[in-house]
């Protein structure tokens, strides 16, 4: 049931992206270009998307299992370190370069798009080696492990 | 900056992220689940026993969204200016820092700042100053 759920999750996901055009990498980068023709529209998306999901938040906060019994995973860190802060100005800066980020890229996969596939694969790629250096780091010094 | 009345798409934008709370509402109270896709991805790379079947759901669903809109209505057409380096270098961006940011604009900036985090919150101004910046760069600095 709950990979079914998934799976319904993903793909309603999916339809929002394309509704509201965050697919395409030209519409995402309007929003982007300040200086330019600016175009609002990602505000719209995440107004509408943190509108929802703030109310389901609030409830799946006072709960410890979800409605189909699994454990409620919600993250526990606050600090704001530099490891958030970091990756947060690498994925920007990735974003800004091609108008792509993780869901939206995916979706633009589905469509067939070739490009999308460059993006993934090195998107893919980028996870896979962060992966890596992190274990590495892991076994050479276990106090370096992150919180 | 000038506003672009004609791509401006209020209610499809609003109508889209709707979906998009739907389904991170979804995720969240049926499977405890943050719909973060780099973290579902992610998850992914470094797989644990038990928790790879509703990874690989949820990522199949939004590779078979475009079928279902397809069925709908007609397929959309994408821009992708991005030369083939370009998106290489993009890519190994956003993916390097999803994972150290433990994050994007979905677990971060719909997941997070649903639930009031001051680190998704801090996370999603800095990257979307980032892609801001870029941009900047890239469309007015370097003439691209």
């Amino acid at each position: 049931m709950r990979t079914t759920l998934a799976f319904f999750a993903g793909l309603v996901f999916g339809l929002g992206l394309l509704l509201s055009g965050m697919a395409d990498p030209a519409k995402v980068l309007g929003f982007l270009d300040l200086a330019g023709a600016w175009d609002p529209s990602l505000m719209f998306v995440m107004g509408g998307a943190v509108g929802v999901g703030a109310v389901a938040f609030a409830a799946a906060r006072r709960r410890t299992r979800s409605l189909l019994g699994e454990p409620m995973q919600l993250p526990t860190a606050t600090a704001i370190d530099r490891r958030l802060l970091a990756g947060a100005l690498l994925f920007g800066a990735g974003w800004g370069l091609a108008g792509f980020c993780p869901g939206p890229a995916l979706v633009a996969l589905g469509l067939g798009e070739g490009k999308a596939a460059v993006f993934v694969a090195a998107m893919l790629a980028g996870m896979g080696l962060f992966e890596f250096v992190q274990r590495r780091r892991l076994a050479a010094r276990p106090e370096a492990a992150s919180r | 900056m000038t506003i672009a009345w004609t791509a401006f798409t209020p209610w499809l934008s609003l109508a889209g992220g709707l979906l998009i709370g739907v389904a991170a509402a979804l995720l969240v109270l049926f499977n405890g689940r943050i719909a973060g896709i780099s973290g579902i991805v992610g998850g992914l790379l470094a797989p644990r026993r038990g928790d790879i079947a509703w990874r690989v759901a949820f990522v199949a669903g939004l590779l078979a969204a475009p079928a279902a809109w397809i069925a709908l209505a007609a397929a959309p057409h994408l821009h992708v200016a991005a030369s083939a380096p370009v998106l290489v270098a993009a890519g190994l961006l956003v993916g390097v820092g999803t994972r150290l940011g433990s994050g994007c604009t979905s677990g971060h900036g719909v997941c997070g700042i649903s639930r009031g985090s001051r680190r998704s919150i801090a996370a999603t101004a800095t990257f979307m100053a980032a892609g801001f910046a870029v941009v900047f760069a890239v469309r007015h600095l370097l003439g691209g």
